[in-house]
């Protein structure tokens, strides 16, 4: 469970972002704890994904600072940068595997990267870490589009777990699966952020995934973020949250989760 | 520093481990397992106490080895095990059935293995050549569907695709084609002028240019230009599954793809190459002036008495020809792309590649063809 007194691991403060004219994020503020599961939610253009790419460095935020691990993203050294990238791992909406590449050179990529090791090596690790995601070894030999949808998934989440990182970025993980698929997927999260011990940050529109996975939740209303419990959420009067956790497709997730 | 040490306590065994054993340190513990090559037999302990920041590749590592070492089966305890241990013992116990129930009987290669890949390959090229001979049906057929029904023609597109492949081409190739035939006139002054017949540079210019050069410059060029974005554009359309929607809207890509392209490759060509030959007789001129101090009129006139009445037609008519083969061959590979990036920048390269080969095929048997029937 999330523990609160500990100091937060990734610490988003005053954060503004505009595309020309529009203005997207204004002041917007975040943190997530160590070892929780932070679900964030927003409507469509809410800038839900500029977040997240703003989190990790691959934009550049008109105003603000986001802290990772205390380190602030914006003005670490290129050196900085790459030694804090082995801390975390991403997983992309689409999957983002790299098409020339086999799922287990596709895990392999950043442990080649990094680590210097054998080719017998590499290979017992794409095996470990196609294990952990519940891929089967012949997985292992095939390209990206010769696997479904939710095998994908699994597969760049083996990719982003195989530095071994402690922080994890979804995006939208469950988009596109069935629900059986889907289900699969929050089980499986669930178990590897116990057994591992993992803080993970979630954009996701899945609310069966939301109430099932989710520690606390940020929403992205009026270009800042409220952030809460899920029961917290669930008490919030503002207009558009009230809906979202309120609406037909809320209180079906809702009761499926609470019976 | 990784470290381990197996040492013998009567019956059993102890495992010390110490050291690194987090993933950055995954290459020191596999050389380090290497070491450990005893079978045990006898009950083990495994002292995690001084391993520092254990990480589940090393755990993992070592779950492995240890159950390869202990083939008997022998009680394996572990002391100030890591956390994840207990997680990673039971994924490997579910993954040992996993492989159990996978094993395939070991695949032995047939003494036959080059037949069957020849037989393999020629089969597939069986495909291929069908493949290519259906597409090129396809596109007959759609051109004709559409001469007949003119109303229905895609003018916008057509005319988008004339100005992408014809207009934008034009510096390129005027510069090109005016460089080349510099060069020729260049090396003929050399060599003619010590015959002291430096005046036929300009025949020399003249009928290279209007019957050959012109036209297959300008057909490679735009080979490489049109071809290879012909091929991508409708590879990622591909991709994106663009083509499907098309077609499941009741609108036949080949139609609405593949045929306004070619048609302006059509039309473009040939202006193209006109253009180019512009260039490269303005190219002779400028040289034979500077070079041979021929002035431009005595340039002209000489120009008009080598040129038959076919020779800047031979060269013009078989600009419609290696458009509609540059058309045809890029449109049929962009419209082979499926699955991944990859195959998209492979089909690209083979659609400019067949695309020039093609060209300088056709413009052989053109060359044979006007021998034959001295055009």
């Amino acid at each position: 469970m999330p523990d609160s007194t500990l100091s937060p691991l990734i610490r988003v403060h005053g954060l503004v972002n505009r595309f020309g004219a529009q203005l997207v994020h204004d002041g917007l503020d975040m943190e997530v704890r160590p070892n929780e599961i932070f679900g964030v939610v927003g409507g469509s253009g809410a800038g839900k994904s500029v977040l997240l790419r703003t989190i990790l460095g691959l934009r550049r935020p008109d105003a603000g600072t986001v802290q990772m691990y205390g380190e602030d993203m914006q003005n670490l050294s290129r050196a900085g940068r790459a030694a804090l990238t082995r801390n975390y791992g991403v997983t992309f909406q689409n999957g983002a595997l790299i098409s020339s590449l086999t799922v287990a050179q596709n895990i392999q990529l950043p442990l080649r990267e990094y680590y210097p090791m054998s080719e017998a090596t590499l290979d017992e690790l794409a095996e470990l870490n196609l294990a952990l995601v519940g891929l089967p070894p012949d997985s292992a030999a095939k390209y990206p589009a010769q696997l479904s949808g939710g095998m994908v998934k699994r597969a760049a989440l083996a990719r982003a777990l195989s530095l071994e990182p402690k922080l994890l970025f979804l995006d939208e993980p469950t988009s596109g699966l069935d629900p059986v698929s889907a289900g699969a997927f929050d089980e499986l999260l669930l178990y590897l952020h116990s057994q591992l011990r993992l803080t993970v940050v979630m954009i996701t529109h899945d609310l069966d995934t939301l109430f099932r996975t989710c520690s606390r939740v940020g929403v992205i209303v009026d270009r800042r973020m409220v952030s809460d419990t899920l029961d917290g959420m669930l008490q919030n009067p503002h207009p558009w949250i009230h809906e979202y956790f309120h609406g037909p497709r809320a209180r079906a997730a809702e009761m499926a989760e609470h019976g | 520093m990784t470290a381990l040490a197996l040492e013998r306590r009567g019956n059993d065994w102890r495992l010390q481990l110490r050291g690194d054993w987090s993933l950055a340190a995954m290459a020191s513990v596999d050389s380090e397992l290497q070491t450990l090559s005893t079978p045990i037999d006898g009950a083990l302990v495994c002292d995690w106490s001084h391993a520092q920041s254990p990480g589940i590749g090393p755990v993992w590592a070592l779950l492995t080895h240890l159950a390869d070492l202990n083939a008997g089966g022998f009680p394996v305890t572990h002391t100030d095990a890591p956390h994840t241990l207990e997680f990673l013992q039971k994924l490997r116990i579910e993954r040992h059935a996993v492989h159990a129930e996978r094993a395939d009987p070991s695949y032995e290669e047939p003494l036959s293995h080059f037949i069957g890949k020849l037989g393999r390959w020629t089969f597939l090229q069986g495909i291929e050549a069908r493949g290519a001979v259906n597409f090129f049906g396809r596109i007959v057929s759609v051109f004709g569907e559409t001469f007949a029904r003119p109303a229905a023609f895609r003018v916008s597109s057509l005319v988008r695709h004339v100005y992408e492949t014809g207009i934008t081409a034009i510096p390129i190739v005027s510069l090109i084609a005016f460089l080349i035939s510099v060069i020729v006139a260049y090396l003929g002054a050399q060599q003619l002028s010590r015959f002291g017949a430096g005046i036929f540079v300009v025949d020399l210019v003249t009928i290279s240019v209007l019957r050959e050069m012109g036209v297959l410059l300008t057909a490679i060029i735009v080979a490489g230009r049109s071809g290879s974005a012909f091929a991508a554009e409708i590879g990622v359309m591909r991709l994106n599954e663009e083509t499907d929607a098309l077609r499941a809207m009741g609108m036949n890509p080949v139609e609405v793809l593949v045929v306004p392209r070619i048609l302006a490759l059509i039309i473009a060509l040939p202006l193209l190459t006109i253009i180019a030959d512009a260039m490269g007789l303005a190219g002779g001129g400028l040289l034979s002036l500077l070079n041979l101090h021929i002035p431009l009129p005595q340039f002209a006139s000489r120009m008009r008495e080598s040129l038959s009445s076919t020779t800047f037609w031979a060269g013009l008519i078989k600009a419609p020809v290696f458009a509609a083969l540059i058309g045809m061959v890029s449109a049929y590979r962009g419209m082979q792309v499926r699955e991944s990036a990859r195959e998209l920048g492979r089909l690209t390269t083979v659609a400019v590649v067949q695309s020039i080969f093609m060209v300088i095929l056709a413009d052989a048997l053109f060359a044979v063809l006007f021998v034959k029937i001295d055009f």
